[in-house]
């Protein structure tokens, strides 16, 4: 009996979705709107993701050695700082290599090449740049440097840490990560949110339509669960139609948008995000359809049923 | 069969829908309840339907109190009871071959149950050639004779018919009072209201009066008389 009654209820959620045409054409279009927000949501997080870590890759504290310790010293040096837990990665530039990415950066201006031509040393030292895992952790770092190298006496091995120069343009960037995570789970909650009140709301009208149908399934004695499943497959199949036709609809959007957005945000394609991460979006858009679509559905019939006996 | 004991009902505007209404229909009987709109008749068979509780009394199908039963053996209930509405109430959606499936799914029946039973019915109700044509294809009368087909196929105990005639014309009307007294004649008890005098005078069986919620007559083959 379970079966039959299952083989039932499916059939008869597709010849209700096949049969109410143009109520199910709206709910699939509201449907359309909620998963392309959520899949929007999800676009938008990865241009944020990606963004920051850039970001976050860009910056480094660069430790400048003073151009009388030899190269054993540094490169001990290299060593102690890549043991701090906080530290990710440490470059090693030598005086000679310093030297060269100078002349590189200034190759335009004659004057200063002309400057170092005539001096018969070498005048930078070597550097160190680190990177720490995270940005909050530069401060820890810059203060190990501090108590254990202190900069400017005649001793030290370290001239110079630029960490001071950088210290705002860290704190700020890490306000923006900070407030870019919190608010962006926000938004997307608000989104989501919305966008499933709205759906909610139009299967709940779409049902509105069906309420006698309800009413009579009840006075020829269908049980409850017999009522509202093929109503709750329907649904479903709102959630299914809309999440093809939201995947269909991705690929030329993304197609045109990402190559032109790419430059914006670090050369992340959105197009190719998309191929890339199909079958993550996929189910996401798919299971995310079909549940709104189940549930809001099951909410609407069980307001009618609850009214009756 | 069927016993309403001191059956009132009072909405919460204080109308008063019964009052003490005592009633009972014994099995095979075909009743017509007469009276006025606002007189009980549609409140009546809800009570029996359990689709009203009443605010005192109790109402008995056989030896179950109905309004004591849970959700459950109310649907148990109701397929025992075939009701056919003035408007028809068919779904929609469903062409007249589903809408008559529908109430013997409803009741557990099997696919071969449904293939041999539904076309007997439509031959019954004289509509064999409409299986798959849709409720809005279909004329008043013929609707009606597609929910009184959804009404018998389970080879219920009673049926239950609120103003069947309501909104058919007299040739219409006449045909859909033949097939429930035939249906009767079969061993089903009917119970039916309506305001068509003619029909009352035409069957010439019980007819119960009712006025602002109470019976004011009890004719064991009465006629119209208000």
């Amino acid at each position: 009996m379970f079966w039959l009654n299952f083989k039932r209820i499916i059939r008869s959620g597709f010849v209700n979705f096949w049969r109410s045409g143009i109520v199910s054409l709206s709910a699939i279009l509201v449907m359309v709107v909620t998963l392309f927000i959520i899949s929007s949501v999800i676009f938008g997080g990865a241009l944020l993701d990606h963004t920051l870590e850039e970001l976050k890759d860009r910056v480094d504290v660069n430790v400048n050695i003073s151009t009388n310790v030899i190269e054993d010293d540094v490169l001990a040096l290299k060593t102690q700082i890549e043991n701090l837990p906080e530290v990710a990665q440490v470059e090693y530039v030598s005086s000679e290599e310093a030297l060269e990415r100078y002349k590189e950066r200034h190759a335009d201006d004659q004057k200063i090449l002309a400057a170092l031509d005539e001096l018969e040393e070498n005048p930078l030292g070597a550097v160190l740049n680190i990177k720490a895992k995270d940005t909050s952790q530069y401060e820890s770092i810059q203060l190990f440097l501090e108590q254990n190298y202190p900069e400017g006496q005649t001793d030290s091995i370290i001239e110079n840490v630029n960490y001071a120069r950088k210290e705002a343009a860290i704190n700020s960037l890490n306000l923006i990560i900070n407030t870019g995570e919190k608010f962006g789970t926000l938004l997307t909650a608000i989104f989501v949110i919305l966008s499933v009140i709205i759906t909610l709301n139009t299967i709940r009208l779409a049902m509105y339509i069906s309420r006698d149908e309800i009413k009579v399934m009840n006075l020829v004695g269908a049980n409850h669960s017999y009522i509202s499943g093929p109503f709750i497959v329907t649904g479903c199949i709102y959630g299914i139609v809309s999440a093809i036709f939201v995947l269909i609809l991705l690929y030329p959007i993304t197609f045109y948008i990402g190559p032109q957005i790419a430059p914006i945000f670090f050369d992340l394609n959105l197009f190719s995000y998309y191929v890339s991460n199909f079958g993550q979006l996929f189910l996401i858009l798919f299971v995310a359809g079909i549940v709104i679509g189940a549930i809001s559905s099951l909410l609407a019939v069980n307001r009618y049923l609850k009214k009756r006996k | 069969m069927i016993y309403f004991e001191k059956v009132s009902k009072i909405y919460f505007d204080n109308t008063k829908a019964l009052d003490e209404v005592t009633l009972k229909i014994e099995p095979n009987e075909f009743v017509s309840i007469v009276g006025h709109s606002g007189a009980g008749k549609t409140t009546l068979i809800k009570m029996l339907l359990a689709e009203e509780t009443p605010t005192e009394g109790n109402v008995y199908f056989g030896s179950l109190d109905v309004h004591s039963l849970n959700k459950k053996k109310i649907n148990k209930l109701r397929r025992k009871i075939g009701t056919i509405f003035q408007d028809f109430r068919l779904l929609p959606h469903k062409n007249v071959y589903e809408n008559i499936a529908f109430a013997m799914e409803a009741a557990g029946k099997t696919d071969e149950e449904i293939a041999a039973d539904v076309p007997h019915v439509l031959e019954l109700v004289d509509l064999p050639k409409k299986a798959w044509n849709f409720p809005h294809e279909l004329s008043g009368g013929e609707q009606q004779r597609v929910a009184i087909a959804r009404a018998i196929v389970n080879q219920p105990d009673v049926i239950v018919a609120d103003e069947p005639t309501g909104n058919l014309d007299p040739l219409n009307a006449y045909d859909v009072v033949q097939i429930l007294k035939k249906i009767n004649d079969l061993g089903t008890t009917v119970i039916m209201t309506t305001h068509n005098k003619g029909i009352i005078d035409e069957i010439g069986k019980r007819v119960i009066t009712m006025e602002d919620g109470k019976i004011i007559r009890d004719d064991a083959s009465g006629r119209y008389a208000i």
